[in-house]
This record gives structure tokens, C-alpha cells and sequence, in this order.
């Protein structure tokens, strides 16, 4: 099988790696890397569970290829928390309960990360139509909601996303 | 003893590791040396194998090996039924490799094993497998008719009628009669469609056949059943396989289950001597993971013309699907218990007939048989009040179980405990808004507004808390239903719990800890709560049926107070003390009327240096306790909703939805909350969204998530989920199970609320999910025929075209 060369930044380290084209980003974060905390849950782009972050914004990696990502930043939810401990919307997630098997916990967190970046200050439907590419079975949303608003409303999360999360375009 | 955490809304323990990422789920592992399996899956409902050839895939790149069927005949045993419900109940073998025949799309005819996981999914197209195919049985009333078979070699499609009559169990009289002597009969049949559990994680086995013992990890709710099954099915001895449940991705009873690709993964692991991982596709896993509900019913309910109800009779077709699985036979018969819900009916009767079609094999799903019992009689009642002209809360509050009435022994022969119908639903109907929101509806309908405001109503109980060993036994399950627990004291202190049951997203490394932490008085960081592995936690039965703190729970209970006795009398040794002068308070043991005292800690490293212990004292805290519950629980509630439906488009759209709930005594509010919101969904989830449709030919057309309709937040709104406490009386902590009611309760509401705002109209049927088409087409055959639309003819029950997709 043709193999490709790719370099690739990942939460913060640099990985350059042969992988065969077909490769999906998903699989080359879980495979090659040992991230596995970015998670597969279909395999249709429905359920949002490996939702990462391509240059700062979010990305379903089972859509993308790892060549794709050739060259740009990938953040996943194991780069999140910055050296002081949890990032934010991970607190958020947490305080509010909003999370139970938490299979789509990382996919949810980076999507609602997302989000914010994007608009800082939803209410509670623009919560719910801006997480509507991810899918959860165990909590009904109402706390994920919940966390989501929270989150926004913690001027610690505003000023932790601004600081943290460059901006930038999907490529 | 001073209770602090019990009642307490602690924030979980298991979720740091679930928000960082650091998770374990099965398709993490990774181990040396491990192969992929990928399976060939039959695309024909119905059909013979006249041939396979695997020689090409033998050859491909990375593959180390392929399997079919006649390859692994002698070796692969069959997945059991661990539920005969009758004598003479019938059932094919079901094979985890089919050999000769298939009967569901779906059925895996081979496995291709192989280096990487693409290397071996790459050989499944090089596999070529040559069907005859046989025509299928896809609907129910068909079935019952055996004019085409599922299982051709098995002679009928039937596999076990199953009865209780009230009048021959002498719990009350005859319902013929009933229905004979009454007033009013209502009659209707009610359909529950076939639904996909659809947990987030699909399943994933890995095995590893290295050392002394077969070590599997599976994504599984079971992990002892598990063990167990694997042990007889495939004759290894139990000593020699261990069974981890490692962090799972939620089951809601799809991973109830004993499964082929658990025995498939087994399989390949011995033959190759490496570990090796199966993980399903998310298509697999909605094609090949078990099923739910699908069944039809009929329903025959008496009353007086005050609306005083005299019977109920109750027949079931019920969907077993190709085969059956470890319970999949017991799934209706659960529902048998609860048809007559919080009712006083003088008369019941029910009979269900077991039916195998060439679907996917059905199983518990969220409720499992309860759920459809409650929304049959909820249903039903609410027919009932629209036939009487009466308030369905009115109707409700005349036949319900009075609270002063209990305990009260059921015309199903069960003896509720508790509860206080009076008091959620005076306090539900408050917080909803009831009269207000009646009255929004009359303006509605007098102004024939376009959009028609229905409410919903549903006051439900369940039976939860599985199960009594000897009430199991006389069901003729194969098991029992108590549960294990060990609690450790190490010598720092620090208290290990062991339980039995298996969590999968409902925090019980948290409340279990609470409870612990209450009960010996030390902080609930110092408890750490172990589980899901056999070889940690060698006795149990794992997670389902809100069982797990209600009979779970009372286990960690009794080992926790085992601990005490053990420490009181090492306390009564070092303290120099009459054992019976020996206090327990908040962590501490002293002697009465002294300031002396000794904490847990400290005795627990006396007992771990064991220098100086009493005579004959076995220098251990650690203690085991096994509780089998002397009852079911019965949780209870009144959920209401107001559901708005544009009539000229059929929109459906839930406004409000208020539940008040009676789960007793409540150890973690926030966790008990979380189960309800999720429990409702999926609930209302039924009512609305989702079905599982077969073609004509029987293929799954919802085979992904772009088909089968699991909601997201967009289509929902917020929940106000409330309260009342009524302590069960059969167990000590005063807990009823809370995992299921939210969906048992809700699907009823909408489909009543649904009903409510075009029953007017000329509506009184709309079969689930209830979608835009199916409340436009109803309104408009109502307004055509103009009478009532009447849905429920066979032919509705034929495999569905109009699916629940496009909403």
C-alpha cells in the first residue's frame, strides 16, 4: 500500500508519520498516536464523538483524512487542559453533570468549545442547534446544555478560550 | 451515626478521567501481537448458504486467517437462552457463525482475521458466499399464522404462549366475565415499533488467550452473566476465563447481552494463540445488536359508566426476532406484571405469544416489557376518559390505588409496598399548569387555531429492582437476582468497595461512595468503589433493571455493617472494654460514658499488624455480604406535557414537559436527575422519532445514524423534573430504582398529549413515531372519512414504508 509522509502538530508536539492515504484523521490520532481519548461512535459523520479541533476549529476527524491534516494543528481533548489543570469547559461539563457513560463527552467538549469561540454568548437554543451534529444517549442534553451556558457565563471560560484557542479557518 | 453524604448532589468521581480523555474503553486496548477481526454479515433476511469460498481472502495481504461456520462447528457452541418461560418453549439454535441457514440480515456467515483492522475488513469483499434465498417472515400477525416460517426446520413460528389469568391465580376474578357484564369495553390495538438501543459505544470485544487464564474485555452490562455463558456454552471451566467490563459507553440493555461476536473474538483468539479485537461499525451495530420493544397488542378494558374500571384482558404478539437471546423470551413477560399499572382492576388476563420472525433477535431495551405495559394501559385509560367524556386525571384518581391503601397486593399478584398517587399528581399538576394550560386548549379549539394544544398525561409505576431469587425461579429464569458486595479496609484506612453490579454511565462509583462514606464515617475520598471485573469482583450479576443501588446498594450496606461488628469487637480488645459498651459514631468507636475511642483507621492497621487482636479473631475487617431482595420496588410518577401540533403541516412540537417523581429516598439528587432527563428522552423518543424499519425484503433501511433518528439538543427542550418521597419499605435505605422510569413514563405522555390536541378532529390513533406525515395523514383520512381514524388494521403492522426518517 502507497504510503504518505505527514507532519502533523498535535496537541502541541510536532509527529511526522508514512500513512496510507485512506487513513482517516480519527484513525491516525487513535492508531498511530495512542490518542484515544478522541473517540469513533458511526460512521457517517452523525454522532460527533471525534470531534477535534483542526487550527482551532472543530472538525469531524472521521470526515478528514490524515493527509489532510498535513501541515496544521490538531488539538484533541487530551490538549485542552492547560498546566493549571482543566480547561474550562471540561469544569463546566463536570459541575453540571453533564455527562453520564461519557462516550461523547470528548467530542461534546471540543464541539462546545467551538461554539463559544464562535459566539461567546448564546442562549439556550443557539446552544442547542450549535451541538446539533452531536449526538448523546445518556443525559437528554438538558446538563450538557447547561454547562455549555455556564461556561459562557464564567469569565474565567472567556478569557481561558481567548487566550488558549487560536483563531482560524478550517483549510 | 451523623449522615452527610447521603442526599448529597456530589459531583462524580468517574468523570475526570471521562473529560480528559484518559479512558478505557475496549476498542483502546491495544495489546502485543493482537489481530482485527472483521465479519462477513448476510445481506438476505431468509436464505440457505450453498456455498463459500474463502480462498482468495486466505490469500490477501495481512490476513492470517478465515473462518466460517463449518470451520469452527465443533467448537462454537451457541449463544443460550438463559429464559425458558414455558416448558415446551421452542427455539433454533443460534449459531455465532450460521452454517446452513440465515435468518435476519445481519447474521454473520464469516471471520476474516487479520493483521490490521482494514487488512481484514479489505478480505471481506474477496469472501464469496452463495445464498438461496428463502422468502421472510416479517410481520407478526403473519407469523402467528405459520403459513411462511422463519426457521423452516423448526416447524412453526411460535415459540412459547405464555398466560396469566387473575381468575386461576386467584388474585382476581374472571375477565371474561368482566368484559361481558360492563358498560363500557374499549378496545384497541396499539403497536410498539421496533427500536435500536443506539448506545453511544459500539460494542467492542478484545481477548487475549495468553497465560493460564482467557482474559476478555467487552463492552458489555454483563460481565459475570457473561463469564458464566462463555464458561457453559463453550465448555472452558468458569475458573479459566475472566470477564472486564472496562469503562463502557452506555447500554440501556442492548449490552445485555451474551453475543456472538464475544464468542466469535473467543474463537479466534485460541485458534490463532494471539489476542484479538472485534470492533462492530456503528451499521453493525444497529443491524447486529439486539432490538427492543416490537410488539403488538391488544388490548380489551372494561368500566362502569362512572368510570370505575372491571378488567382487563391483554394479547401480545411478541416479537422474539430470528433468535433468541440470553433473555430476549422473558422481555414481554416482564411487561405482564404491570399492565394493570396503579389501578384497581378487579379482573386481568394476559397471554402473550412468543413469535420468531427473520429480523434482528429483540432483547431488553430501557424498560424491557415495562415500558410497553404502561403505555398500553396509559393509552388505554386515556381512551377510556375521551369515551366517557371525562378529565383523564379524573378517570385516573377514581380507579388508582389510594395511598392509604397500601401495601396492596395487585390483580397481578404483586404487593406494592408504597407510594402516593395524590400527592405527585396533585404537586405535577401545579407545576405544569394544568387547569391554565386546559383552558388555553378550550380557546384553542373554539378558534380553531391552527395549531391545537394537547396535554399528556401519564401516571405510571414500574417494578424495578431485579429481582427476588425464588420470584426469578418461578418465572423459570435460569438465575437468580441478588447481589455481592465486598467492603476492604486497607491499613491506612482507605476502604476499597467491591459490588457486583457493573456501571456504564451511572455514577455508582459516587453514590456508592456516599453510602460507604455515611456508613463508616470516613471521607468520601477515602472510598474507592471497584467493579466491572471478575477477577476483582468475583460474585455478581451486574447492571440492569435499576437494580444497582436497590439491591446492589443494600449489599455494599451489609458488608459496610459487617465491617463495624468486626471492628467493635477488635475496638472492645485494644480499648479494654465490655463489647457491648462499645458506641459507633461518625467513624469513631468509643466506650460509653469514656472519652476513650478508637477511629477506624487506627483499628484497621491494628488489624493489619494483627500484634495484638483477640483470641480467635481472624485479623481481617474485610467482610462480603449477598443481598437478595425480599421484594420489587415501585417507583412511581405523574408526568404531564403539552404537546402543540400544527395541523396543517403535522409538526409536532413538545411545549412543556413537568414530571414529579417518587423514587423514595434519594441519595444523589443531581445523578437521580440525570437519569430522568435521559430516561425521558428516550422516551419521548419513541413517542416522536424513532423506529426501526425493515423493506419488504426484510433489509434494515435505518442501517445508520443518517437513517435511524437518535434526537440531538436542537430537537428537545428543558425538562422540569420533580419530586415526592415516599420510602420503599423493602429495603433498608428506602430506594426505588430510577434508571427506567423517565422513558417507561414518557412515551405515553406524548403519544396522549399528541392525541389530545386532534382527538377533536376526529383522531384517536397515530401509530409511533408520531411524524409530521403520520399527524398530517391522520387529519386528513379523519377529515375525509369524517370519522374516526382508525389505523390500527393488519396491514399497518406489514413492514413499515413510511418510516420515522425525514422529520
Amino acid at each position: 500500500m502507497v504510503q504518505t509522509t505527514i507532519t502533523v502538530t498535535v496537541d502541541g508536539t510536532s509527529y511526522t508519520d508514512q500513512v496510507e492515504p485512506r487513513m482517516l484523521l480519527v484513525q491516525y490520532l487513535r492508531e498511530t498516536l495512542g490518542k484515544t481519548g478522541t473517540l469513533i461512535g458511526c460512521d457517517t459523520s452523525n454522532c460527533g464523538a471525534c470531534t477535534v479541533h483542526l487550527d482551532g476549529v472543530s472538525v469531524k476527524s472521521c470526515t478528514m483524512f490524515a493527509v489532510q491534516a498535513d501541515g496544521h494543528e490538531v488539538t484533541t481533548i487530551e490538549g485542552i487542559a492547560g498546566a493549571d489543570g482543566l480547561h474550562p469547559m471540561q469544569t463546566a461539563f463536570h459541575e453540571n453533570h453533564a455527562l453520564q457513560c461519557g462516550f461523547c463527552t470528548p467530542g461534546m467538549i471540543m464541539a462546545s468549545i467551538d461554539l463559544l469561540r464562535e459566539n461567546p454568548n448564546p442562549d439556550e437554543q443557539m446552544i442547542r442547534d450549535g451541538l446539533e451534529g452531536n449526538l448523546c444517549r445518556c443525559t437528554g442534553y438538558q446538563n450538557i446544555v447547561k454547562a455549555v451556558r455556564s461556561a459562557a457565563e464564567t469569565e474565567a471560560a472567556k478569557v481561558e478560550l481567548g487566550a488558549t484557542i487560536p483563531v482560524g479557518q478550517p483549510s | 451515626m451523623t449522615i452527610t453524604e447521603i442526599g448529597a448532589s456530589r459531583l462524580r468521581k468517574e468523570d475526570q478521567r471521562l473529560i480528559t480523555g484518559r479512558t478505557r474503553y475496549t476498542d483502546n486496548m491495544v495489546l502485543p501481537g493482537m489481530l482485527h477481526i472483521a465479519l462477513v454479515r448476510s445481506p438476505f433476511a431468509h436464505a440457505r448458504i450453498t456455498a463459500i469460498n474463502v480462498d482468495e481472502a486466505k490469500r490477501a495481504p495481512g490476513v492470517i486467517m478465515v473462518l466460517t461456520g463449518k470451520d469452527v462447528a465443533d467448537e462454537q457452541g451457541g449463544i443460550p437462552s438463559a429464559w425458558p418461560v414455558t416448558p415446551d418453549q421452542k427455539a433454533p439454535p443460534y449459531l455465532p457463525i450460521a452454517v446452513e441457514h440465515v435468518a435476519y440480515a445481519g447474521e454473520i456467515v464469516a471471520c476474516v482475521i487479520g493483521r490490521t483492522a482494514a487488512a481484514a475488513r479489505d478480505a471481506l469483499e474477496l469472501i464469496d458466499v452463495d445464498y438461496d434465498d428463502l422468502p421472510p417472515v416479517l410481520d407478526l400477525e403473519e407469523a402467528m399464522t405459520d403459513t411462511v416460517l422463519s426457521h423452516p426446520d423448526l416447524g412453526t413460528n411460535l415459540s412459547a404462549t405464555w398466560i396469566f389469568d387473575s381468575a386461576a391465580a386467584g388474585t382476581g376474578t374472571d375477565v371474561a366475565q368482566a368484559l361481558a357484564s360492563s358498560e363500557v369495553v374499549i378496545e384497541r390495538t396499539y403497536y410498539q415499533q421496533r427500536l435500536i438501543p443506539a448506545f453511544m459505544e459500539p460494542r467492542s470485544t478484545v481477548v487475549d488467550p495468553t497465560g493460564e487464564q482467557l482474559t476478555m474485555w467487552s463492552a458489555t452490562q454483563v460481565p459475570h452473566i457473561l463469564k458464566l455463558m462463555i464458561s457453559l456454552a463453550l465448555s472452558i471451566p468458569e475458573s479459566k476465563v475472566r470477564v472486564v467490563a472496562p469503562d463502557v459507553g452506555g447500554g440501556f440493555g442492548g449490552k445485555l447481552a451474551v453475543t456472538a461476536e464475544e464468542f466469535i473474538t473467543l474463537l479466534a483468539a485460541r485458534r490463532t494463540g494471539k489476542p484479538c479485537k472485534y470492533t462492530e461499525t456503528r451499521t453493525e451495530s444497529l443491524m447486529g445488536a439486539h432490538h427492543g420493544r416490537a410488539q403488538v397488542q391488544r388490548i380489551r378494558l372494561s368500566a362502569t359508566k362512572e368510570g370505575i374500571v372491571t378488567g382487563l384482558d391483554v394479547n401480545l404478539l411478541a416479537d422474539m426476532g430470528a433468535y433468541l437471546g440470553v433473555i430476549t423470551s422473558g422481555i414481554p413477560i416482564l411487561g405482564a406484571f404491570m399492565y394493570n399499572g396503579i389501578y384497581k382492576f378487579p379482573a386481568y388476563r394476559f397471554e402473550c405469544n412468543n413469535l420468531f420472525t427473520n429480523k434482528a433477535p429483540t432483547g431488553a431495551y430501557r424498560g424491557a416489557g415495562r415500558p410497553e405495559a404502561t403505555f398500553a394501559i396509559e393509552r388505554a385509560m386515556d381512551d377510556l376518559a375521551a369515551e366517557l367524556d371525562m378529565d383523564p386525571v379524573e378517570l385516573r384518581r377514581k380507579n388508582w390505588i389510594k395511598h392509604e391503601e397500601f401495601p396492596f397486593t395487585t390483580v397481578a399478584g404483586l404487593e406494592y409496598d408504597s407510594g402516593n398517587y395524590e400527592a405527585a399528581t396533585d404537586k405535577a399538576l401545579k407545576e405544569f399548569g394544568y387547569d391554565e394550560l386546559r383552558a388555553e386548549q378550550k380557546l384553542r379549539r373554539q378558534s380553531g387555531d391552527r395549531v391545537q394544544l394537547g396535554i399528556g398525561v401519564s401516571t405510571y409505576t414500574e417494578m424495578c429492582g431485579l429481582a427476588p431469587s425464588r420470584v426469578l425461579g418461578s418465572l423459570d429464569y435460569a438465575a437468580g437476582g441478588w447481589e455481592h458486595a465486598q467492603v476492604r479496609v486497607l491499613p491506612t484506612g482507605a476502604i476499597e468497595v467491591v459490588t457486583g453490579i457493573s456501571p456504564h454511565g451511572q455514577g455508582h462509583e459516587t453514590s456508592f461512595s456516599q453510602i460507604v462514606a455515611d456508613r463508616l464515617g470516613v471521607p468520601f475520598d477515602n472510598v474507592e468503589v471497584l467493579h466491572g471485573d471478575t477477577q476483582v469482583a468475583q460474585r455478581g450479576l451486574d447492571t440492569y433493571g435499576s437494580r444497582s443501588l436497590v439491591v446492589g446498594g443494600m449489599a455494599v450496606v451489609a458488608a459496610a455493617d459487617k465491617v463495624i461488628e468486626k471492628a467493635k469487637t477488635v475496638a472492645a480488645h485494644l480499648l479494654e472494654a465490655s463489647r457491648d459498651d462499645i458506641e459507633f459514631t461518625a467513624g469513631a468507636f468509643g466506650v460509653k460514658g469514656t472519652d476513650q475511642s478508637m477511629t477506624l483507621g487506627e483499628i484497621a492497621f491494628a488489624v493489619f499488624s494483627a500484634h495484638n487482636m483477640p483470641d480467635g479473631f481472624e485479623p481481617s475487617l474485610d467482610s462480603d455480604a449477598t443481598f437478595d431482595p425480599v421484594n420489587f420496588n415501585f417507583p412511581h410518577g405523574t408526568h404531564l406535557c403539552a404537546m402543540e401540533v400544527d395541523t396543517e403541516t403535522g409538526a409536532v412540537t413538545l411545549r412543556k414537559y413537568v414530571c414529579v417523581d417518587d423514587i423514595g429516598n434519594v441519595i444523589n439528587p443531581l445523578l437521580v436527575d440525570g437519569q430522568i432527563h435521559g430516561g425521558l428522552v428516550q422516551g419521548i423518543s419513541q413517542a416522536l422519532f424513532e423506529e426501526a424499519v425493515y423493506d419488504e425484503s426484510g433489509t434494515l433501511v435505518t442501517g445508520s445514524f443518517v437513517d435511524y433518528l437518535v434526537p440531538s439538543a436542537a430537537d428537545l427542550p428543558m425538562f422540569t423534573t420533580d419530586r415526592t418521597v415516599t420510602p420503599a419499605l423493602t429495603n433498608t435505605l428506602g430506594v426505588k430504582g430510577v434508571g427506567e422510569a423517565g422513558t417507561i413514563a414518557s412515551t405515553p405522555a406524548i403519544v396522549n398529549g399528541v392525541l389530545d390536541a386532534v382527538r377533536h378532529l376526529g383522531v384517536d390513533d397515530i401509530l409511533m413515531p408520531c411524524t409530521p406525515s403520520r399527524v398530517w395523514n391522520a387529519l386528513r383520512d379523519a377529515a375525509q372519512g369524517g370519522g374516526r381514524h382508525r389505523s390500527p388494521d393488519p396491514s399497518s403492522t406489514k413492514p413499515d414504508l413510511d418510516p420515522a426518517g425525514g422529520n
